[in-house]
């Protein structure tokens, strides 16, 4: 097969070859990476750009993902099937363990425990020596990202500092490290959701069946669409409606698939990718606005975890 | 098969806007998103409420762009935000850098990846010291088209005087400096970013305007590499040998991956491998499971030669017709950009492209004011400065000069104990 590239770029085709080249310069420059897989979109495309980066060979780190134990189980089996599909290797770790061992402590049974991520995390880049992470997250998600180095150095505690970042130049990446620090590093930082839809549409991408329109039980809750009654994997049933809240079946898709206790669908009747393409480009609620519950908060709140050493 | 052609799809601009929030910058910016419609109603909410809450009357568009806590209780902007949006036929990547003299190095970082650089000027106020300091770093840093808008023209009654009297000033200066001269495209625009006049649309106060909106500019700017023959430049960031792979064909498979920083490459192009100089043929371009018969510019691709040469990362494959010599001794437009200053006796690393090397400090030549462009004799350098300096290094680099390539006449400056990035660097 021979194909004719044009004498410019297309916008993902620049993109996907930026992408390759940042995650080339972590294999390059790191000695012990590791790529997060979640099985969300995001991620999902990480893996095909690895593809694109590295192959024929295999992937030079592991896939890791840090499972709250509250994940859709259509995402949890999309994820085991696509790194064995890829025969790469999946490392889990589990938020769950970290509450065993005491180092996450919920401030109450019902606590959301997406952002306790951040500890089981660093546990795990202590467990294996990485010195860097390759995470899906983009600029255009939220404002703390918007300034956001492609390579961002945190300290051996894990921390941000937003007013300690080093200065980013041309495609020139530094992510030399001392021992105990570790860079994340953020390939498709310039992309944006719309980007993403539209490479996972160009790509022929697979994805986990809770992002196309599907019927779902749902209550309204704090303006937001919450689901309820979500059978895991293990076959508990978590997101109890309260009393007095109205159970109704909606036709709902996820734009973002994260922690079942934090993250709200949006009605859809999008059951493919071109459909999603479509809505997203006519959609009048940002990514976040609409499904994340633990952003709502404060409009600080994403900076302040990501300080406290969050992706 | 790749990617089906995309029609009318005119790849992807990057651009700065150099200017303070007097000159409307963020207005501007905030105007760009909301006229495309980048904007989504639940963002607008948050800003009409914080509008409200801080007693303004219009929706105040510059809060789009305000980015951390810390600065949002500074009401200022410390470093460089990135922000996007797309016209259906093209995506932008806006560098949003801020403008005071303190941040000279937030505006080096931002021009280094932009192709275009929005210069603003307030019409009440015409050319200012930091216009001058923002069209020198944006000419330092070899941004090609440069497009200085002239905004706050509700202000001025829409007065074409005004507009003209500023461009003349621009254009003098511009001369002084030789912009134009070594071949910067300079524009000029006359705008309201409040009302949006100019912007995407035309508004109805300036018809003695006839040129382009600044969207309609933005559409038709010439993306990065495109406007001038340059030489193949491939630095290799990795080898991929998949000898233990289970597919015996594999056996003998050495993958040379990087990106095209510039030119292009076809099958059956001979090849010189720096610094080493052995040379050999391109047997395969390969993107994925895809085979190419050529690569371009910015293009990541993995390249396989006929013969086996022995190639590891921080090597450089050109054509072997534009090959030239290593070099062991650099000359530099410098931007100091750490807090601690240049130490002259200590070692540092230089990486250049996929290179590392070590580099000592030859001798500082002069340091730039970068208000009156004068250039002064200096000891040492502090954050901010910009100066001619010269390096000896411990490894050859495969160096273009700056003003021909972008991409191999650009180095960062690391300091070892700290790891920390502490200058950029043009060379000469």
């Amino acid at each position: 097969m021979t194909t004719l590239t044009r004498q410019t770029l297309s916008h993902l085709d620049w993109l996907e070859a930026e992408a390759i080249h940042i995650m080339r310069e972590v294999a390059g420059q790191c000695e012990r990476p590791v790529l997060l897989f979640s099985g969300g979109k995001d991620s999902i495309c990480m893996l095909r750009i690895a593809e694109k980066a590295f192959r024929p060979g295999k992937f030079p780190f592991p896939l890791m993902h840090i499972d709250t134990g509250h994940n859709y189980k259509e995402v949890v089996e999309f994820r085991d099937k696509r790194a064995a599909e890829l025969g790469e290797r999946l490392i889990v770790r589990s938020v769950e363990d970290s509450m065993k061992r005491g180092t996450v402590v919920l401030k109450h049974e019902g606590e959301s425990r997406n952002k306790h991520q951040s500890v089981t995390l660093l546990e795990a880049i202590e467990e294996f020596g990485f010195d860097a992470c390759i995470g899906g997250a983009r600029r255009d998600e939220e404002k703390a990202r918007a300034k956001e180095r492609i390579m961002s150095f945190r300290d051996e505690f894990g921390q941000w500092d937003p007013k300690n970042q080093r200065p980013e130049l041309w495609n020139l990446y530094n992510a030399r490290v001392h021992k105990g620090e570790n860079i994340r590093a953020f390939p498709i930082s310039n992309w944006t959701e719309m980007d993403v839809w539209q490479y996972i549409e160009r790509e022929g991408l697979e994805l986990p069946s809770i992002y196309f329109a599907h019927q779902r039980n749902i209550v309204m809750r704090g303006g937001a669409i919450f689901p309820v009654n979500v059978p895991l994997a293990t076959g508990e049933i978590i997101n109890q409606p309260k009393a007095d809240e109205e159970i109704v079946n909606m036709q709902v898709r996820f734009r973002t698939v994260g922690d079942i206790t934090c993250t709200a669908p949006v009605p859809s009747d999008a059951d493919n990718v071109a459909k999603i393409v479509l809505e997203t480009a006519t959609t009048t609620i940002t990514e976040r606005g609409a499904t994340r519950l633990d952003d709502q908060t404060s409009e600080a709140s994403m900076e302040q975890r990501k300080k406290e050493g969050y992706f | 098969m790749n990617a089906p052609i995309h029609l009318q799809d005119n790849g992807l601009l990057r651009f700065m806007t150099c200017g303070s929030v007097d000159d409307g910058k963020s207005t501007l910016i905030g105007r760009l998103l909301f006229d495309t419609k980048t904007i989504l109603e639940d963002t607008l909410t948050q800003i009409e409420r914080t509008s409200k809450k801080r007693g303004m009357e219009a929706v105040d568009l510059s809060l789009l762009t305000d980015g951390l806590q810390a600065e949002r209780e500074q009401g200022i902007t410390i470093d460089v935000a990135y922000r996007y949006f797309s016209t259906g036929t093209r995506k932008y990547i806006i560098a949003d850098a801020p403008g005071h003299e303190q941040y000279t190095r937030n505006m080096v970082t931002a021009a280094s990846t932009a192709n275009l650089a929005i210069i603003l000027i307030d019409a009440r106020k015409g050319v200012l010291t930091q216009t001058r300091r923002h069209s020198f770093l944006a000419h330092l840093v070899g941004i090609p088209h440069i497009l200085v808008a002239v905004n706050k023209m509700d202000l001025v009654d829409y007065d074409q005087a005004t507009f003209d009297r500023i461009r003349a000033d621009y254009l003098a200066f511009a001369e002084q400096i030789g912009l134009q001269r070594q071949g910067h495209d300079i524009r000029f625009i006359p705008m309201s970013a409040l009302n949006g006049d100019m912007i995407v649309d035309r508004g109805e106060d300036m018809d003695w305007y006839t040129g382009p909106t600044l969207l309609e500019i933005l559409e038709a700017a010439p993306a990065a590499h495109t406007e001038k023959a340059e030489n193949f430049r491939f630095p290799v960031q990795y080898v991929c040998r998949p000898q233990d792979s289970a597919n015996p064909e594999l056996h003998d498979f050495r993958g040379f991956m990087g990106r095209v920083e510039s030119g292009e490459i076809a099958v059956g192009d001979e090849v010189t491998v720096l610094p080493s100089g052995r040379s050999s043929k391109v047997k395969a371009i390969q993107l994925g499971s895809d085979k190419l018969d050529r690569a371009i510019h910015e293009q990541s691709v993995t390249i396989l030669l006929q013969d086996e040469i022995d190639i590891s990362r921080g090597d450089m494959i050109v054509k072997s017709s534009e090959a030239k010599e290593p070099v062991k001794q650099i000359d530099a437009m410098l931007c100091w950009l750490s807090e601690t200053p240049l130490s002259p006796a200590r070692t540092y690393i230089i990486r250049h492209t996929s290179r590392e090397s070590k580099a000592k400090i030859g001798a500082i030549e002069y340091r730039v004011d970068v208000n009156t462009l004068e250039q002064q004799p200096v000891q040492g350098l502090g954050m901010n400065d910009i100066a001619k300096i010269s390096f000896r290094l411990a490894q050859p680099l495969c160096v273009d000069r700056y003003a021909d390539n972008r991409a191999t006449g650009a180095f960062i400056v690391i300091d070892e104990s700290t790891n920390n990035t502490v200058a950029a660097g043009m060379i000469d």
